[in-house]
């Protein structure tokens, strides 16, 4: 059937004049009121679930960033004293953040370009998971190499696992039209199963706990700072990698093209664009990403791997893409707030007793504001003045 | 007293006033029709009165009963039918299903019963001469029974008075003649019936009376007998318009598409090209005339790569071709404008200047190996939006902002903006308004004497006969004819549009004119 | 020339294809006798037990089979099979397929089971009674995507389905009010996504993943903060069996069928409700019009977003139903995260069995007979890793969805949200 044949009239409905605001609007302030509706609503479940709000919410902060009079305050003993231990104490929040925020960065880029090419990765948990077995597996069972091979050699071995994972959904995709939804989501179970094998079995350290060996020291991301403080080079890694997706999607012929097929894989079609290569190479790319997500948290913070070592990222990097646009600094912004939001979590479960899993009940509500911003503009009165909504996907294996 | 009447109706979209204080009436048992070009606002003002929308101002009146129109289900209460232009037929369902659909004949409030609704459906058969089987499914059916179904679809729920919107688009010349029979069949059984249209010359032929609708108004109301094409065309678009379209006589030179023994299956594995050959010079036009659904879709789509080849070859410009790859063919020199420009030929999303460039990326000067040349792609952009006349704010928007023509030039523009030997156009001007089929029917007879060679496949019988200098008509996958413009004539070729070829029926030559042919209208 | 060139192109294809399939019957044999016959000893036995325990059934002599011969005979059946199939074509794929999985899936259990006493009835009864979950979800979906709405979240339905029959179990002790707290917060949460889909045009996949990142967050904080605490909240007890009279004393069909609990009949009986729903009223007539064909129905004057509405919900609740199966059907208990996936698996039974909610309920069998399966085979000392087994019923579900699609068509409007 054709299509609708519209009047020259009724095409004109969005306006060109309002762009430039309309898209300030929608890049920022619909978002920031997305989230304080979301942490408003956790609020209210907190309330509801018999705690202390200002406690809790106290907790998340202090959690997540510090006091800002403390760290101002171990500064100031720093140069009088030269006594360090003070700020590292008030820098530990903020840090923590940071690196809580790294593979969420690389998680949410992953699931983002995969949106791009119309393609929803919800295996990004399985490629998280297996890029970290990957990584883990090099790291520590080749011993004798300097650092400067090993370390790129596990980078590089997590990110190939991941791409690999990714692979699978995305050739089931390119060539039979099966939809990735429910296969990420079996990729994601079958990962699950195999890292308990795995990690129960031949990659399982000596002792009772179902975990890896502790990486060799060439194979760890190294810290800026000394213990307890974290932060290490993971960060920068993910910044780096925030750069090369933007260069990528939007200033290369092989961007243009995974845009193309997200955005109309008929007149990609059309128009020449392989559209099997791109749909694998946007699920290789996307896998590859989620498995440096969870390469960077084995190499950079924990050291070794264990079981649920994935639990919860899949689902918050879907929120990242989501609230991010797809956009690569959106989605670096979004993952800083995630950052912030799980570290202070921990702090708000163990000080005020409210249970971590209030993240994804604020998560799931926040997709939902982004996803539907009428809800938004309703509440806070905001008058609409384009047509923002974004459908991302086409039904079932077409 | 007229059956129906329509008061200063006022109908208003974001950013478009679509119907401007309207006024019609339609009298007892005539045909009525709604003339206009496309975007004129007449499917608007029809689906207002059919209550699928609700009207900002103005009045309906029903016998002379003012009447407020809430919904579809009240309009069919009120004795309106219409028959929309895009079949409003579930194709996986039955004839039965879909005329009983809404309006169910239940046993026990809530089963269906079938049988019943079957043998009314059989009665209408009879009655209007309407011939259908009540048990087919949609999918199965050829588009001009399709219609039938629609018609019967509103003489069950007991329509007084029909609407039917561009019916004879998907029709051959003589399946044409043979609504017209139905239709007159129905005002003398006392039907009113308004017709909506933008062919004229089919105005003439069957109305009783004709509204000329422009830009949202009326601009004048007559009786058929008191009026010509000219006068009619004039009223239509608002200026002298020129029926005919000049075109010096063809120069064809060298073969640069040739088409042998072409087999293709369409996308759910039916054969829907079987055994097509042609040829297509360069520097003249040929034209595939048929009906949609005889194949030229998928023999298109097998000319642009899009579907594989089940057997045959192509050759273009020397090169062999067996299974051709989409970014084979653009590289051949290849120009494609589609037939569904919203679906294949633009990315809605993206702005003007990516449109622009969306088949060419990856070449010199927009890429420099993996990196795209941004200012070149939109300095490129401004030039071209200039000289093929893209009415657009700037080639930042995003595309899906442009009207329908304008959308059509920016595919134009691309691609005639690269060297091409061979030009396919699929429906080129479906959907536009007459500016645009102006500039876009001159833009490819330009293509054409500049030495391209020009295929264009068109529903639209008097769009080939405009254009064409051979005429070729698909029917069932296959070829059946191919004439000189001069022999073709409206009878020769709608008799191969339904399979018959004309030399089985006397006497109808028509002295064509070698250069001059009339235009769409 | 056209109509012979036609008919030889089509003798190549289908040659291939019957080379294909015909070779696949024959290599299936092969491993059946790599896999099976040469690791078996002759003399060895396999013992499949026919009755269950505490049940009302006639009891039947357990069924004893020798181990080797068997097997030699499944795989002269595939070759037989795959002789045919190269010579004169069989034409129904799904047949095949049937005749591959009996032929592997029986030949396997006996390799399996040889030397020991297996109990097939358990096997076989614990498959139908596991398929109810996915079927319901599988119910779901076909209802939902029928009038044209995509719904993801079916398992996020189902743990927000499970823990509200739990709770409420609990604490009024009847499991019956327990069953409609659950169809009540299905039918509430479905709304909710029908809500954001048609009024706001959310993203149908969106929307659904974050009901079920919501639910997934919302269950696991509820049972963090209240149940692991207070046992009594968590503690609802589980629907009896009850063997329906006559029926259930006939051996084997009787023990599978016919002894079940409240809520696997209650799937039975949505099966039926749904098809006569569907296919032989108004209303569904109505429904499946919206989902293939929205402007068309509307046109006719019927309400396509009434429609949608009613249908997801009524979907919801169809999935509170099976959410409620997990804890007041099965263990009593909430646990978190303990629908395992089973809402993603109902979906691809919905689409194995082609939106039909027969179909549906068929393609749940065999997925519930693999879960039954691979559960079975860790106590049977199967030398396969026991986490092996369990990644089978997702492998299965991959497989299945991709050898399924572009065969199985979808409502075509399914997915999209309606314009005026």
């Amino acid at each position: 059937m054709e299509s609708k044949p519209a009047s020259p009239a009724q095409q004109k409905i969005t306006n060109s004049q309002g762009n430039k605001e309309t898209s300030l609007t929608q890049v920022i302030l619909l978002p920031f009121l997305a989230i304080l509706t979301g942490l408003l609503i956790g609020a209210i479940v907190i309330l509801a679930a018999g705690g202390n709000v200002i406690v809790a919410y106290g907790a998340l902060f202090a959690g997540s960033i510090g006091s800002p009079t403390a760290i101002i305050g171990a500064f100031s003993t720093l140069f009088s004293s030269g006594d360090s231990s003070q700020l590292v104490k008030a820098l530990y929040p903020i840090t923590e953040s940071l690196v809580t925020a790294t593979p969420y960065i690389f998680a949410g880029l992953a699931v983002a370009l995969g949106f791009r090419c119309g393609l929803f990765n919800i295996g990004a948990e399985g490629q998280f998971f297996i890029g970290a077995l990957g990584a883990a597996f090099v790291g520590y069972s080749i011993r004798g190499v300097p650092a400067i091979i090993h370390l790129p050699l596990a980078i590089l071995a997590g990110a190939v696992a991941g791409a690999l994972w990714g692979a699978i959904p995305g050739y089931l995709k390119a060539r039979f039209g099966a939809h990735e939804v429910v296969n990420t989501i079996m990729m994601n179970w079958i990962a699950f199963k195999l890292s308990d094998w795995l990690l129960t079995g031949p990659m399982k350290a000596s002792g009772f706990r179902p975990v890896s060996p502790n990486m060799q020291p060439t194979a760890e991301l190294p810290r800026f700072f000394a213990d307890p403080l974290r932060f290490n080079w993971g960060f920068v890694l993910a910044l780096v990698m925030a750069g090369i997706v933007f260069w990528l999607l939007f200033k290369t012929t092989l961007g243009f093209e995974i845009r193309m097929v997200g955005a109309n894989p008929d007149a990609a079609k059309y128009a020449g664009v392989n559209i099997f290569r791109n749909i694998v190479l946007a699920m290789v790319l996307s896998g590859g990403l989620a498995g440096l997500a969870g390469t960077s948290q084995v190499l950079g913070v924990d050291h070794w791997v264990g079981q649920g070592f994935s639990a919860g990222y899949g689902f918050d990097s879907i929120a990242i893409a989501l609230l991010g646009k797809s956009h690569p600094l959106g989605v670096v912004l979004s993952a800083l707030l995630f950052g912030i939001l799980r570290s202070g979590a921990t702090r708000m479960q163990s000080m005020a007793g409210i249970p971590i899993d209030i993240i994804s009940i604020i998560q799931g509500l926040v997709i939902i504001f982004v996803a539907a911003p009428a809800i938004i503009r309703w509440l806070y009165r905001i008058p609409i003045t384009t047509t923002d909504q974004t459908v991302l996907t086409r039904g079932w294996g077409k | 007293m007229p059956v129906l009447e329509l008061r200063g109706i006022t109908k208003r979209f974001p950013g478009v006033l679509a119907n401007d204080h309207i006024d019609l009436t339609l009298e007892h048992g005539e045909i009525h029709a709604l003339l206009g070009e496309n975007g004129a606002g007449k499917t608007t003002l029809m689906n207002v009165l059919y209550g699928l929308y609700h009207q900002d101002e103005g009045e309906i009146r029903i016998k002379d009963q003012p009447v407020m129109i809430t919904g579809p289900n009240d309009a069919i209460a009120r004795g309106i039918g219409m028959v929309h232009q895009h079949f409003m037929l579930v194709p996986v369902m039955t004839v039965t299903e879909n005329v009983m659909l809404g309006n169910e004949t239940t046993r026990y409030r809530y089963f269906l019963e079938k049988s019943v609704v079957a043998k009314r459906i059989r009665e209408i058969s009879e009655q209007y001469g309407l011939d259908v089987d009540p048990d087919a499914y949609i999918k199965d059916l050829p588009v001009g029974i399709q219609q039938r179904v629609e018609i019967i679809k509103v003489l069950y729920r007991q329509a007084e008075i029909l609407i039917l919107d561009e019916p004879t688009a998907v029709l051959t010349p003589q399946e044409v003649e043979g609504l017209f029979k139905t239709l007159r069949t129905l005002v003398k059984s006392g039907k009113s019936i308004i017709f909506i249209t933008h062919k004229l010359k089919e105005v003439i032929q069957v109305a009783d009376r004709i509204t000329v609708l422009r830009a949202g108004r009326v601009v004048g109301t007559s009786k058929t007998q008191k009026v010509d094409e000219q006068k009619l065309a004039e009223m239509m678009v608002g200026r002298e318009v020129n029926l005919i379209v000049l075109k010096k006589a063809a120069n064809p030179k060298e073969i640069a598409l040739q088409v042998k023994d072409l087999f293709v299956r369409d996308e759910r594995g039916h054969s829907t090209v079987t055994g097509v050959s042609f040829d297509v010079h360069v520097g003249e036009v040929l034209g595939i005339a048929g009906v949609q659904g005889n194949g030229q879709t998928e023999l298109v789509y097998a000319l642009t790569g899009l579907l594989p080849l089940q057997g045959g070859s192509i050759t273009l410009l020397g090169k062999v071709f067996h299974r051709p790859t989409p970014r084979q063919i653009i590289e051949q020199g290849v120009a494609h404008i589609p037939e569904d420009r919203q679906k294949h030929g633009l990315v809605l999303s993206f702005p003007v200047h990516d449109n622009l460039v969306l088949s060419t990326y990856y070449l010199k000067p927009f890429a420099q190996g993996v990196n795209l040349q941004e200012k070149v792609i939109v300095d490129s952009g401004a030039r071209l939006t200039k000289q093929f006349d893209v009415r657009t704010p700037s080639v930042f928007v995003p595309v899906s902002n442009l009207s329908g023509g304008n959308q059509q030039k920016v595919i134009v523009a691309r691609e005639f903006s690269r060297p091409i030997k061979l030009l396919i156009a699929s429906q080129p001007t479906r959907g536009l308004d007459v500016g645009s089929i102006e500039y876009i029917h001159s833009q490819i007879i330009t293509k054409r004497d500049e030495g391209t060679a020009v295929l264009v496949v068109s529903s639209e019988l008097d769009e080939i006969m405009a254009l064409s200098d051979r005429i070729a008509v698909m029917f069932r996958g296959q070829i059946v004819g191919i004439l000189a413009a001069a022999e073709a004539t409206k009878e020769k070729l709608g008799l191969l549009m339904m399979g018959v070829q004309p030399k089985d029926i006397h006497g109808m030559d028509e002295v064509g004119t070698k250069s001059k042919v009339e235009r769409v209208f | 020339m056209t109509a012979m060139a036609q008919g030889l192109e089509m003798t190549k294809s289908t040659f291939r294809t019957r080379l294909t399939a015909g070779l696949i019957l024959f290599g299936v044999a092969f491993l059946i006798l790599l896999l099976f016959a040469f690791n078996s000893q002759p003399g060895e036995e396999a013992t499949f037990n026919l009755n269950l325990a505490h049940t009302q059934a006639i009891p039947i002599p357990n069924l004893t089979v020798p181990v080797l011969p068997v097997i030699y005979v499944l795989i002269l059946v595939l070759v037989f099979f795959g002789a045919f199939q190269l010579a004169r074509g069989i034409s129904s794929t799904g047949l095949l397929a049937a005749i591959i999985a009996f032929c592997f899936v029986a030949a396997f259990l006996v390799w399996a089971a040889r030397g020991q006493d297996f109990s097939l009835i358990g096997m076989l009864s614990s498959a139908f009674v596991r398929a109810t979950p996915i079927a319901l979800a599988a119910l779901c979906g076909v209802i939902s995507e029928r009038a044209g709405v995509v719904n993801i979240g079916i398992e996020g339905i189902m743990l927000l389905g499970a823990l509200t029959a739990v709770m409420v179990g609990s604490v009024t002790n009847n499991l019956y009010i327990a069953l409609l707290a659950a169809i009540l917060i299905g039918g509430l949460t479905a709304a909710a996504h029908a809500f954001l889909v048609i009024r706001f045009k959310v993203d149908q996949i969106v929307s659904g993943v974050a009901i079920n990142i919501f639910a997934t967050g919302a269950t696991s904080f509820i049972f963090s903060r209240f149940l692991e605490l207070n046992d009594n909240l968590n503690n609802s007890g589980i629907f009896p069996v009850i063997p329906i009279p006559v029926l259930s004393k006939i051996p084997v069909i009787g023990t599978i069928f016919f002894e079940n609990t409240f809520i696997v009949y209650l799937g039975i009986v949505l099966v039926i409700f749904l098809h006569i729903l569907l296919f032989r009223t108004s209303w569904g007539l109505r429904t499946r019009a919206v989902g293939e064909h929205p402007k068309a129905a509307d046109t006719l004057g019927v309400d396509v977003y009434l429609m949608r509405y009613i249908n997801v919900i009524l979907g919801g609740m169809i999935a509170g139903v099976g959410g409620a199966y997990f804890t007041i059907g099965s263990v009593g208990r909430f646990d978190e995260v303990m629908t395992a996936g089973k809402g993603f698996i109902g979906l691809a039974a919905m689409i194995f069995g082609n939106w039909n909610p027969i179909g549906a309920y068929m393609s749940s069998l065999i997925f519930g007979f693999a879960d039954s399966l691979q559960l079975k085979l860790q106590f049977l000392q199967v030398p396969i890793r026991s986490e092996f087994l369990l990644m089978a019923p997702y492998i299965v579900t991959m497989i299945v969805l991709t050898g399924v699609v572009g065969r199985a068509i979808p409502p075509a409007a399914d997915g999209q949200p309606y314009e005026k």
